[in-house]
C-alpha cells in the first residue's frame, strides 16, 4: 500500500469564505466558573485560570461568581455609554472614510469593551500604550470628540500634525501614547514605563494591548519576560481576536493559549472573555491592585472576535465565511451589558433609543465643527513648514536648509 | 505576450518559478489563502500547493530567519515582508546572519533567499507604508538590492533574483503596481496598458541583475533613478528644455557603473532622483562613484533631488515626495555655468 507523501505542515482556520462558520472547538467553560485568587495570590497556583475564561455574565444576563466586580449602576450605564459612542463614532469614520475624508479607517466593532471595561477599571495617572484597536481609551478619559476626529481627517488642528495615518492617536494629557503601525513595538515599551514608575516607587501602572497575530513577534517575548524579570508594575493584554488581517489564530500559535505563555515566563496569566465587560473590569482591575501593591505584571488573554475588516484596505470576505462575526458564541459586548443593565431593572429599551439617538447626534455635531478646521481631501492643511518640525528638539542646519530650498 | 501590471507580472514569475523548480518555497503574512495584502501572490497556493505558498505568523524576524534556515538546506525560498517599512525586526537576521553566511563559511553554506517588499510613498501611506530603505541593505556587503520600475523587469529580474545563490532584496513600488505614476497626483491615475512596459511575456525569462536600462536617450544632462523615480525623472526630462537621457538602475547592487559612467562622461551633467532622505541616501554614492570615474568631464557639481531628511509625513506627502518641478529645477541648475 502506498503511503501518502508527507510534507510540512500548514495549519488552516475551521472554515473559509463558502462554509459555515465552526467554533465547535472552543470550550467555554460557564460564567462564574474560574476562581478568583487573591490579588496577593502565588502566580504558580493561578495556571488554571490561563486555560479557563474569566466570565462574569451568565445566560440569563445576571452577574455570578467571585469575579463580580459589583460594579454600581451608574457605573455599569457609563460603559454601555462609551462602548456604545464608539460603535456610533466608528461607523460614522468609516462612512467619511468612503467618500475620501479620510485617507483610512480601523473599527473596534464587537471589541468595544476592551477598551471601555479595562480603561475604566484604571487610574488617570496609569499610562496606556494602545494598539490601534483601543481607541475607545480616549472616550473613557474624556477626550473631545472633536479633537480625536481632527486628527482622523488630517485637518489643521490634528494633534499629530498630519504626520501620521489616521487612527493612530496621540494624546500626552490623557496619557495615552502614541501609536504606532508596527505592531508589537509598544509592548516592551509599557514595560519600561513600569520600571520608571517603580524607580520612582510611584503606585501608577503601565498597560498595553496587541493582538493574537502580534503575539509572535519578538517584542512581545521581550515584554513579557522584562515584565516578569523587573516584576514590573505593568498589564499585559493579547487580544485575541481570531484574525490578524487574514491570517487566523491557528498560524499564530501552535497550541495551548496565549494566555498559557504568561506561565511560562512566570506570571499571573488570565484568559477572559473579552466581550463580558464586568469579567474584563474584574480581571483588568485585579492586575492593577496587584501591580500597585508591588507585586508585578500580569498577562491577560482576552477573548473576543474581530467583528469588521482589518481596516478599510481590507476584505474578510475573501478569508472568512461572512457571517463569522454573528455566530461568535461570547456574543456581542454591547448587547451583553445592556440585557445585563435590563435584567438588574437599570435599564430599558426606550432609554437606550434616547441614548443612541443623543450619541449620533453628538457624532454629528462634532464633526461638523471638526470640519470646520478642514478635512484631507480639501485641506487646509498644516503649513509646508511643519514638516521639518519635531524631527529634533531644535531644527538642525541641514533640515533648515532644506526648508529654505522647499521655499516655506 | 500579455498586458500586466505590477501585481500580476510578480505573480506571473511566481508562478513560472514554482513550476519550474520544485524546492521555491513562497511565504509571508498573508500571502497563502488570501494571496497576499497587494494579491502578488493571489491563486498561488491554490495551484502549487499549502506547503509550498503559505501564511506565516507576524513576525518579520521569524520570517527572516525560517528563510535563511530553509536556504540553507537546499530550498530556494521568496519570502514577502509585507511592508518594506516592517523589515526591520528582520534586519539582524538579514544583515548580520543572511549576507555574512557565505564569508563567514568559507564558502561552504550560503542561503539563495529572496525577500520581496513593497516600498516607497505616493498612496498616503504616512510613515510606516511609505519608506524606501534601500540603502540600509545596500550598505551591507553579501547583499543584492533591486528597485523595479515596471511589470516586463519586474517579472524578468524578480526570476534573476529568485533563481540567484545569492541573496536578493527585491523592492516593489507600492504606487506603481496598477500603474505609472509620474509624481503628478493631480492626474488621473494612469494603467499599465499606456506604458510599454505592461507588455510582459507569459513565458520564463530573465533579466540580469546589474544592468542599467537607459529609457530615454539625451545628450546634455543624465538623470539616474529607480523605481517610482523612474518615472517622475522621465516625465520631467520631457517637460525640460534641455537634452537629458534618463537611466533606470533597476539594480543599486551590482550596480551598472559602466552606464553611468559611458552616459555622464558624454553629457557632463547628472541628477541623482531618489525618494529616500537625502542623508546617506544612495544619491551619496553615486556622486562619489561619478566623481571618481568622470571628474574631469563633469560641467557641473552632481545634484541630488530626494525625500527630505524628515520621516515620510501624511497630510504633506506631496511637499516631501519629489516632484517634476524639484526635478526640472536641479536640471536648469546644473546647466547654469554653461
Amino acid at each position: 500500500m502506498s503511503r501518502k507523501r508527507r510534507t510540512l505542515h500548514v495549519p488552516e482556520p475551521p472554515a473559509r469564505p463558502g462554509e459555515q462558520p465552526d467554533f465547535s472547538q472552543l470550550k467555554l467553560p460557564k460564567a462564574g466558573e474560574a476562581l478568583k485568587p487573591a490579588v496577593d495570590g502565588d502566580a504558580a497556583e493561578m495556571h488554571d485560570l490561563a486555560f479557563s475564561l474569566v466570565r462574569v455574565l451568565d445566560d440569563k444576563h445576571k452577574a455570578v461568581g467571585d469575579w463580580d466586580p459589583k460594579l454600581d449602576a451608574e457605573t455599569l450605564r457609563t460603559g454601555l455609554r462609551h462602548m456604545l459612542l464608539l460603535r456610533i463614532y466608528d461607523d460614522r469614520m468609516q462612512t467619511l472614510q468612503r467618500t475620501g475624508k479620510l485617507s483610512f479607517y480601523m473599527k473596534s466593532l464587537g471589541e468595544e469593551a476592551v477598551a471601555i471595561a479595562q480603561g475604566m477599571a484604571l487610574r488617570d495617572e496609569d499610562i496606556l500604550f494602545p494598539s490601534y484597536r483601543q481607541p475607545g481609551l480616549q472616550l473613557v478619559r474624556g477626550r473631545n470628540l472633536v479633537d480625536m476626529m481632527c486628527h482622523c481627517i488630517s485637518n489643521q488642528r490634528d494633534n499629530a500634525k498630519g504626520r501620521q495615518m489616521p487612527v493612530h492617536y496621540t494624546w500626552r494629557e490623557g496619557n495615552f501614547v502614541s501609536i504606532s503601525s508596527p505592531v508589537g513595538t509598544q509592548f516592551p515599551q509599557a514595560v519600561g514605563a513600569a520600571m520608571a514608575f517603580a524607580y520612582r516607587g510611584e503606585e501608577n501602572v503601565a498597560i498595553s494591548w496587541v493582538g493574537d497575530g502580534t503575539a509572535a513577534e519578538g517584542d512581545f517575548h521581550y515584554a513579557i519576560n522584562f515584565a516578569a524579570v523587573y516584576r514590573a508594575p505593568v498589564i499585559l493584554n493579547v487580544v485575541n481576536n481570531q484574525w490578524a488581517i487574514s491570517t487566523h489564530m491557528n498560524i499564530s500559535i501552535g497550541g495551548a493559549t496565549f494566555a498559557a505563555r504568561g506561565i511560562a515566563y512566570g506570571l499571573p496569566s488570565i484568559r477572559v472573555d473579552g466581550n463580558d465587560f464586568l469579567a474584563l473590569y474584574a480581571v483588568t482591575q485585579w492586575a492593577a491592585e496587584r501591580a500597585r501593591q508591588g507585586l508585578g505584571a500580569t498577562f491577560i488573554e482576552v477573548f473576543t472576535y474581530r467583528g469588521e475588516a482589518h481596516s478599510t484596505s481590507d476584505d474578510p470576505t475573501r478569508y472568512r465565511p461572512k457571517n463569522e462575526w454573528k455566530s461568535w458564541p461570547l456574543g456581542d459586548p454591547i448587547e451583553r451589558l445592556k440585557a445585563h443593565l435590563k435584567a438588574i431593572g437599570e435599564w430599558d429599551n426606550k432609554k437606550h433609543k434616547a441614548l443612541e439617538k443623543e450619541l449620533n447626534e453628538l457624532v454629528i455635531k462634532s464633526y461638523k465643527k471638526a470640519e470646520e478646521f478642514g478635512t484631507l481631501d480639501e485641506g487646509p492643511y498644516p503649513p509646508a513648514s511643519t514638516l521639518f518640525e519635531d524631527v529634533y528638539k531644535n531644527e538642525l542646519p541641514h533640515l533648515r536648509k532644506q526648508r529654505q530650498q522647499l521655499g516655506v | 505576450m500579455a498586458q500586466m501590471n505590477i501585481v500580476q507580472a510578480v505573480n506571473s514569475a511566481l508562478d513560472t518559478l514554482l513550476e519550474r523548480d520544485e524546492n521555491v518555497v513562497i511565504f509571508g503574512e498573508d500571502v497563502g489563502y488570501f494571496g497576499g495584502v497587494f494579491r502578488c501572490t493571489d491563486g498561488l497556493q491554490a495551484k502549487h500547493g499549502l506547503h509550498r505558498v503559505f501564511d506565516t505568523p507576524l513576525s518579520e524576524g521569524g520570517i527572516a530567519s525560517i528563510a535563511i534556515g530553509m536556504g540553507i538546506n537546499g530550498l530556494r525560498p521568496v519570502a514577502e515582508i509585507q511592508f518594506s517599512d516592517y523589515i526591520f525586526p528582520a534586519f539582524d537576521q538579514i544583515t548580520n546572519e543572511l549576507a555574512k553566511l557565505r564569508y563567514r563559511s568559507g564558502g561552504e553554506y550560503w542561503a539563495p533567499v529572496t525577500f520581496r517588499t513593497p516600498c516607497g510613498g505616493g498612496i498616503r501611506g504616512g510613515h510606516y507604508h511609505s519608506q524606501s530603505p534601500e540603502v540600509y541593505f545596500t550598505h551591507t556587503p553579501g547583499l543584492k538590492v533591486v528597485v523595479v520600475s515596471n511589470p516586463y523587469d519586474a517579472k524578468g529580474l524578480l526570476t534573476t533574483a529568485v533563481e540567484d545563490d545569492d541573496p536578493v532584496i527585491f523592492f516593489e513600488p507600492k504606487r506603481l503596481y496598477n500603474g505609472p505614476f509620474d509624481g503628478d497626483h493631480t492626474a488621473a491615475a494612469k494603467k499599465w496598458d499606456t506604458h510599454p512596459g505592461g507588455e510582459v511575456p507569459e513565458d520564463y525569462y530573465r533579466i540580469p541583475l546589474g544592468e542599467a536600462k537607459v529609457v530615454a536617450p539625451g545628450d546634455d544632462v543624465t538623470l539616474l533613478a529607480w523605481g517610482t523615480m523612474v518615472h517622475v525623472a522621465q516625465a520631467a526630462a520631457a517637460r525640460s528644455p534641455t537634452s537629458c537621457e534618463v537611466i533606470d538602475l533597476r539594480s543599486l547592487l551590482p550596480l551598472d557603473l559602466e552606464a553611468i559612467v559611458a552616459s555622464v562622461q558624454k553629457t557632463g551633467r547628472c541628477v541623482v532622483v531618489h525618494e529616500a532622505p537625502r542623508t546617506s541616501g544612495y544619491g551619496g554614492e553615486l556622486a562619489a562613484q561619478i566623481m571618481e570615474e568622470c571628474f574631469w568631464q563633469l560641467e557641473a557639481p552632481v545634484e541630488r533631488v530626494t525625500g527630505w531628511d524628515t520621516p515620510f509625513p501624511h497630510t504633506l506627502e506631496w511637499e516631501y515626495f519629489p516632484s517634476q518641478e524639484r526635478v526640472m529645477e536641479a536640471i536648469a541648475r546644473t546647466m547654469e555655468n554653461n
